[in-house]
């Protein structure tokens, strides 16, 4: 019995979407999106501007609530079982244990330092030798450590663009959050740094469950698990990446991969 | 001899209207622009060519220190029998008068004229202060609360609406507004009220009696804080605004509460645009003349605000055996009437008989003024750039 518990716990979704439906004053962007993304795995979101990806994974961390008109119509995402939308919820740290990184890169004017131990502080932790050494341990899983350990005290904003990236990644697993989002991390980015950035969601993979919006479905290919197509606020289509690009079942799926979907 | 050539030139200019009109408005605009920078330039050039000879002198210390330092007085001119004019002060006079004795031809006094401006620079100050303090705190508060809490929709419309409609209520109906709200009917705790309390609320040890403040730097200070709160809200939102979106997300994305985020990723970054505004704010406060004339400022007055008839503190204890009553005596000082030089500049221009010397006190204060608020504004641009360079994103 206990045995059968274990597998069928393990083969609960972390993140669950059901039946989301959610909309901007008047104007509903996402209809009856359901999404189930499983713990560890990479799952790409995918499709034209304006199809709702972003809205969605910016729903999962409820940072979308910033946006003045933004609601829920109805349905529900859980992560564990839990309506993150339920009231008992509290969105601090549920951000603290879903992270997200934007598409521009955007470190505080601060240090780089203070900007990799940001969440820490607003967390309450004032101990300067565990601050130190959480930005120690998140900049070297963000591969920047050997670029800036002689210049932790330097602005952020002298960075390179891709190195900015790469704080704003040390910065949200610093706080060793369980998901990471990931909005376009690449769009503001030149090909070798995203390249880079690429790299190291494939290093990281494994110790987060992450979701990410891209528009380069070559990127995609490279670093999903699974992707999940959507047009119109819609899901059309979720499968193993390698499914969805060589024999998506869609119709409009295939002609948004091959470019004549636009 | 080569014939000249005679192709046409393709790109030769029409005369046609179009260019005429191009022409003419490119001068109007011109024009326009130019009577802006010389209006500056004449008002700035006849204060200085007039204002700085009262001011500076030829002779060590080059600064005339006696018009900076001492108190509005009246100027006694006496004139002898050759014609030489001595000018001096109310206590100066028979002195003088002694010694020229039948050489004594004519005295003429001229009100206001004699001694300095400190009072007047002091007071300004003083109301400065108050005001911009006032005004800082709660056109920050506000435009914080409208920038980062409020939700778009009616009640955003609406204070938007009344902060316009603030900016555009003329100074003397704040002055009003401050001698029935603050001279008036402000809060204060007495033993005993006043008759003409409005509501006398007993506390006990106390009693919140709602009697005024009367005429005093804090009434003044308060009302001034007033007309400068639309231009501080207003500059302190648009700088609030222009810290980018991207700050708030990520700051709230890394599990910080909205006034954290505020606290540590808008505000630091919005300062430099707010102090400036704030200095700015200042230059108008200092130049307000009726939201003060009802409520702080006096024509004339023959003492600073921290000299009153009290008996001296003893000096042999040291001051930290008397801090409460020099507390007490600090905030003395907010609530004694004092001059302001707009106000001065207003009493020594029109309400008295003009001639050469009340003339030169006129033009001496203006300069003074002029020098301050120019340097107030200098001081708000370089402040600005020092910031500005410190947070870039």
């Amino acid at each position: 019995m206990s045995a059968d518990l274990s597998v069928s716990t393990s083969t609960e979704p972390l993140i669950r979407v059901e039946k989301f439906n959610y909309a901007y004053g008047d104007h509903q962007v996402l209809f009856d999106v359901g999404l189930n993304m499983e713990s560890k795995d990479v799952t790409a979101l995918i499709g034209p501007s304006g199809c709702g990806k972003s809205t969605l994974i910016r729903s999962i961390n409820r940072i979308n609530d910033l946006v003045d008109s933004a609601r829920v119509v109805s349905g529900s995402i859980k992560i564990d079982g839990v309506d993150l939308y339920s009231p008992d919820v509290d969105v601090i740290s549920l951000r603290r244990n879903v992270g997200m990184v934007f598409q521009k890169y955007n470190p505080f004017p601060r240090s780089i330092f203070e900007n990799a131990v940001y969440g820490l502080r607003v967390a309450g932790i004032k101990d300067r030798h565990d601050l130190e050494e959480a930005a120690e341990r998140s900049l070297k899983a963000a591969a920047l450590w050997d670029e800036v350990k002689d210049r932790l005290h330097e602005m952020a904003t002298g960075l390179s663009g891709g190195q900015q990236q790469r704080l704003c990644i040390a910065r949200a697993i610093a706080l060793q959050p369980r998901i990471l989002l990931m909005d376009e991390p690449c769009a503001a980015l030149d090909p070798i740094a995203t390249a880079r950035i690429e790299e190291l969601i494939l290093q990281l993979r494994g110790q987060y469950t992450f979701v990410i919006v891209t528009h380069n479905m070559e990127q995609a290919k490279r670093i999903a698990d699974r992707t999940a197509f959507f047009y119109k606020g819609r899901l059309i289509e979720e499968d193993e990446t390698m499914t969805i690009f060589n024999h998506p079942r869609d119709p409009q799926t295939e002609a948004y991969i091959t470019g004549r979907l636009t | 001899m080569t014939p000249a050539p005679t192709t046409d030139n393709p790109f030769a200019g029409d005369n046609s209207g179009i260019q005429k009109r191009e022409t003419a408005a490119r001068w109007a605009l011109r024009i326009g622009s130019h009577i802006v920078v010389f209006t500056t330039l004449a008002i700035m050039l006849h204060i200085f060519v007039k204002g700085a000879p009262v001011v500076f002198q030829s002779k060590w210390p080059f600064v005339n220190t006696q018009f900076l330092t001492k108190l509005p007085a009246t100027l006694h001119v006496i004139e002898d029998k050759q014609g030489h004019r001595i000018e001096t002060d109310v206590n100066g006079a028979d002195a003088v008068k002694k010694k020229l004795g039948d050489d004594f031809r004519s005295e003429k006094t001229v009100s206001y004229s004699g001694g300095g401006i400190l009072g007047p620079i002091v007071g300004t100050a003083l109301l400065v202060v108050v005001s911009v303090g006032v005004a800082l705190f709660l056109g920050v508060a506000c435009a914080i609360y409208l920038s980062e809490y409020a939700k778009h929709g009616k009640f955003l419309e609406t204070v938007r609406l009344a902060i316009l409609n603030l900016a555009g209520v003329p100074s003397v109906v704040f002055g009003l507004f401050g001698l029935g709200a603050f001279v008036l009917t402000a809060p204060v705790f007495v033993d005993v009220p006043a008759d003409r309390s409005v509501l006398a609320i007993p506390l006990g040890f106390t009693t919140l009696s709602f009697e005024g403040w009367d005429t005093c730097v804090l009434s003044g200070g308060f009302t001034l804080a007033f007309v400068i709160l639309p231009v501080i809200i207003t500059a302190s939102e648009q700088c609030l605004q222009a810290v980018p979106q991207g700050f708030r997300e990520t700051s709230m994305a890394l599990g910080a509460t909205r006034w954290q985020t505020i606290r540590y990723s808008v505000l630091p970054f919005a300062t430099p645009g707010i102090l400036t505004s704030s200095i700015l704010g200042i230059a108008r406060a200092a130049g307000e003349t009726a939201p003060i004339m009802f409520t702080a400022a006096l024509a004339f007055k023959d003492k600073l605000p921290w000299q009153k008839d009290m008996p001296p503190l003893p000096t042999d204890a040291s001051i930290f055996a008397h801090w409460e009553q020099s507390v007490e005596r600090f905030l003395g000082i907010f609530t004694e009437s004092v001059q302001a030089l707009p106000y001065h500049i207003y009493t020594i221009a029109a309400k008295i008989p003009q001639n050469e010397y009340s003339e030169r006190a006129q033009y001496g204060s203006v300069f003074v003024f002029l020098v301050l608020v120019a340097s107030l504004a200098t001081s708000s641009i370089l402040l600005r750039k020092r910031l500005r360079a410190k947070y870039r994103w």
